[in-house]
């Protein structure tokens, strides 16, 4: 029988248990227990970056993390980041300047982009390029995401 | 240039518009296969084949079968029909014979997707290894073992000329090629190379199938059509069609390699005999090792000219290696050839080409379809003719460009062109590069062009437009929107055509049970067919509100206009109107019932010209109307390390209509960032029969850091006669020329011609010792 723990997540501002396995990573407890699927399954080995959460401010790949470890930190996930209906400039930037298309990144790509803008709030365009350089897109060639990322800083 | 403006074209046509899914995309909650959840769902794992060809002796599923939490396991006698391609040679899972490492042998349905992968290893089949054909020379050979052993044997669902390894055999012959070579100054011969791209869709292939009481089964996937997945599982699974509910939910991305089935008649057979819903997700390794990829080429190209540049002749030989099964070979070899003349009047060709089986991946179609090979031949070859000639790469090409009223290759009449006019705006927009001086020491800048043509067109599709007792109308097509955004550019042309605000349309998502039909969202054709039928579904709408208007207003139908917003006046009265509310309501509750437009139709253009051409082994006699384009780049070559850095790059293409322009930007971008990856870092690369590099990790797709902060998007619009508002296409065509630019401007940069994409730093530097 393998292992598990009954664990408190802070998800989105809210408190949410649930009963893992000591191996599950966090994006399984958030796609599978929390029902959270905004945190895309691409890879699985942390390299196409579809996977990214928050967690404690920074941009962390969900799929190399394991849920168990995150106990006492603040997870934000793309569903947390607009409030009351009203999305983040990070968002409301993506979808204004035509920076999705598919979308399987863009939960991923908008995490990233505000865990950048809250570190940076003025990012230079290459500064941009390597925040988001784990974020893989495979449809938009990134110039309109460079550029939404942009647009959302200026506010 | 725009399109003629209609009536109806007040704002949506031509607008910069979010694509309608946007905001549930940005904030995570749009629902992708993998995040359907069923109650009682269980999971699949599949067994892949560890051997590139081999006789599969026995199979013993007891200990699989066993293992607590398996609902079912199923092997290839379970699912005896062939299916794949114009070849019925594909079993969906392996019988009698494996034909590839990764070749799916057995699947397991269990509790979850632990259990389910742990008895996958339970699963005890003994084979006998069998000699493997792992390229094109040995699918050639004259003593190759046969990856098929009986290819008479399999149904065709249309003819191909086939026998031993090679699956499609096809020819395209115009003018007297071999008279031609005489009148020729110059005359350049290459050999060039391509690689086997990956699709990389981020999202992983998967299916969920799920029965209801009465015997019907709902299937959602990761598709380009619902239509294909309807009549392609009935076929597989000898079911009727009405059984069978095929709907898509948000698609992560395609690029080709979903067109066709996939996991859904394994999904629909364990859910079948489980009687539970069944997902079937791939993890991303058996997505490499198991789907498809891009066709290698190997190409053998001649061309000939006057002193002045003019193009005489040109001969063509393609060998495409087709891995372990039919699939779409036929059709991609045919597009190769078709489009193996580029874009320029030369009265004497002949192209000619293989398709042949390989122990190995199956290829398949993927963004291009045959072009990109062709074009990074051809194109690279324009720029070899004119540094013999002492030509400019502009001058050789301007002058040799087709126009309207040219005939394609086969006899096909070119209706709309703006080849010239993206030629021009290239030459405009790089005027001053490469920019010289070079930067440092054993660094240097080039400056690089390709052409392209591309077609848009294929088959059948149609459109439902239904207007509502408000004034706003329901669209239905069935089109799958993969990503590229043809969700919004079709609303655009309906709320176009009716003069509706776009958020008076509501698109439906495609259900096999809801929409009308499309073929499938491939070969571009989305926005030009299915918005053609769009276009006169909606015009039918308006034809019906004009005749109740007319009632309404007693007048005669020729003086009403659409006004927008959804009213109707008489034209120069402008308190004369009616909302398309009353009207609608008029419809419903009192005269003529509810308005409805609905149009289909098949592409329906001129076929090959026998008087003109000698086609033989063609899979098709007509594919569409052509669309033209134009790209460059700046490139920077270091000659220590032999990496090519992309400065700057421009992609010019005539789109007939920019129904959204953003739209448009994006995808000619992002076509352009999948041709660097396929030109400079993407190749699926073997060690003998085995995939040596199944993952992210080590097959290299652009990220942000790999590319030109500036990929300059340059729409051109000469309107295509029989497209919506004039519109064409722009799916593939961004990445068809890139590879063949990158490396004329290697050669403008660095002096030196490399014939074999990717062009990873090792061929660059091989390159440069042999210059």
């Amino acid at each position: 029988m393998e292992d598990r723990l009954t664990i408190a997540l802070a998800v989105n501002g809210a408190t949410r248990e649930a009963r893992v396995p000591t191996a599950e990573t966090l994006l399984e407890t958030l796609r599978v227990r929390l029902g959270l699927t905004g945190a895309k399954r691409g890879c699985d080995q942390g390299v196409c970056g579809a996977c990214t959460v928050m967690v404690d401010g920074r941009a962390v790949r969900a799929c190399l993390s394991l849920a168990v470890n995150c106990t006492g930190l603040e997870i934000v996930t793309a569903e947390g980041l607009a409030e009351n209906g009203v999305l983040d400039p990070v968002q409301r930037a993506f979808v204004e300047s035509g920076a999705i298309q598919c979308g399987f990144c863009t939960p991923g790509l908008a995490i990233s982009a505000r865990a950048l803008l809250n570190d940076s709030p003025q990012p230079t365009a290459e500064e941009i390029r390597e925040a988001v350089s784990g974020n893989i897109c495979r449809c938009s060639g990134y110039v309109k995401i460079v550029e939404a990322i942009e647009t959302a800083a200026r506010g | 240039m725009t399109g003629p403006a209609t009536v109806g074209d007040i704002r949506a046509v031509g607008a910069r518009l979010p694509r309608n899914d946007a905001a549930e995309k940005a904030t995570g909650t749009a629902q992708y296969l993998d995040d359907i959840e069923l109650p009682g769902m269980l999971h699949t794992a599949f067994m892949l084949s560890p051997l590139a060809h081999a006789r599969i002796v026995s199979v013993d599923t007891t200990s699989a079968c066993a293992h607590p939490g398996v609902h079912a396991v199923l092997t290839g006698e379970d699912l005896p029909r062939l299916g794949g391609g114009a070849i019925k040679d594909m079993p969906f899972l392996a019988r009698g014979k494996v034909r590839y490492m990764g070749e799916p042998v057995a699947a397991i349905a269990a509790e979850t997707p632990a259990i389910a992968e742990t008895a996958a290893l339970l699963i005890d089949i003994e084979y006998e290894e069998l000699p493997a054909v792992l390229t094109i020379d040995d699918a050639l050979a004259l003593d190759a073992p046969l990856v098929h052993d009986d290819i008479g044997a399999y149904e065709l669902s249309h003819p191909v000329e086939h026998g031993g390894n090679v699956l499609s055999r096809q020819e395209i012959v115009e003018g007297d090629i071999d008279a031609a070579w005489a009148e020729c100054d110059v005359i350049v011969e290459n050999e060039f190379a391509t690689g086997a791209q990956y699709h990389h869709a981020l999202e992983p292939t998967g299916a969920v199938a799920s029965f209801d009481p009465g015997g019907k089964v709902t299937v959602w996937s990761t598709t380009q059509s619902v239509f294909r997945v309807q009549a392609e599982v009935a076929q597989l699974l000898d079911m009727p069609m009405s059984k069978i509910r095929a709907v898509s939910p948000r698609i992560g991305g395609t690029f080709g390699g979903k067109g066709g089935a996939h996991l859904q008649p394994v999904a629909v057979e364990l859910a079948r005999r489980t009687g539970r819903p069944v997902k079937a997700v791939l993890p991303r390794s058996s997505d490499f090792m198991s789907m498809l990829r891009r066709h290698p080429a190997k190409i053998s190209i001649k061309t000939g000219a006057m002193a002045d540049g003019t193009l005489v002749a040109r001969e063509v030989e393609v060998t495409l290696e087709g891995g372990a099964y039919c699939n779409e070979s036929p059709a991609v070899l045919g597009f190769a050839l078709l489009m193996a003349r580029g874009p320029y009047r030369i009265p004497n060709v002949r192209v000619t080409g293989r398709a042949v089986y390989t122990n190995k991946l199956r290829a398949g179609g993927f963004r291009g379809f045959g072009n990109p090979q062709s074009t990074f031949a051809g194109e690279s070859q324009i720029d070899e003719l004119a540094a013999a000639l002492d030509l400019d790469p502009f001058d050789i090409r301007l002058n040799n460009a087709i126009r309207a009223g040219d005939k394609w290759l086969g006899g096909q009449t070119v209706e709309a062109c703006g080849l010239v006019e993206c030629i021009g705006k290239l030459r405009a927009a790089t005027a001053g590069r490469p920019r010289k001086p070079d930067p440092a020491a054993g660094k240097k800048r080039g400056l690089g062009i390709a052409c392209l043509a591309h077609v848009c067109g294929l088959l059948s599709t149609a459109a439902n437009v239904r207007l509502l007792e408000d004034g706003s109308v329901t669209l239905s097509t069935g089109a799958v929107d993969c990503g590229q955004g043809s969700d919004i550019a079709l609303a655009q042309i309906c709320a176009g055509a009716l003069g509706l605000d776009i958020s008076s349309v509501n698109y439906v998502n495609p259900d096999t049970d809801a929409s009308p039909y499309n073929w499938s969202t491939s070969g571009s054709r989305t926005t030009y067919m299915a918005g053609r039928a769009v276009a006169a579904a909606s015009e039918e709408v308006k034809e019906r509100i004009f005749e109740h208007a007319a009632e309404m207003m007693e007048c005669a139908a020729e003086d009403l206009e659409l006004r927008p917003g959804g009213r109707v006046g008489i034209a120069g009265i402008p308190d004369r109107e009616v909302s398309f509310a009353a009207v609608s309501g008029r419809a419903h509750w009192g005269v003529g019932g509810p308005i409805m437009g609905h149009n289909a139709l098949m592409y329906d253009g001129e076929r090959f010209d026998p008087k003109r051409a000698i086609v033989k082994g063609f899979p098709f006699s007509n594919i569409g109307t052509y669309v033209f384009g134009a790209q460059a780049v700046e490139v920077e070559v270091d000659e220590a390390t032999g990496r090519i850095e992309i400065v700057e790059a421009w992609s010019a293409h005539d789109v007939g209509r920019a129904i959204n322009p953003l739209g448009v930007e994006g995808q000619i971008q992002g076509g352009f960032v999948q041709g660097i990856g396929y030109a400079l870092t993407e190749e699926l690369v073997w060690e003998g029969g085995a995939l040596a590099n199944p993952s992210m990790m080590d097959y290299k797709a652009p990220s942000a850091m790999d590319v030109p902060a500036a990929i300059n998007p340059i729409i051109v619009e000469h309107p295509e006669p029989s497209g919506p508002f004039g519109a064409k296409a722009i799916g593939e065509p961004g990445l068809i020329g890139v590879a063949p630019a990158i490396a004329n401007a290697v050669a403008d940069a660095a002096g030196t011609r490399l014939c074999e994409i990717p062009m990873t730093p090792e061929r660059v530097l091989r390159a440069l010792k042999t210059r």
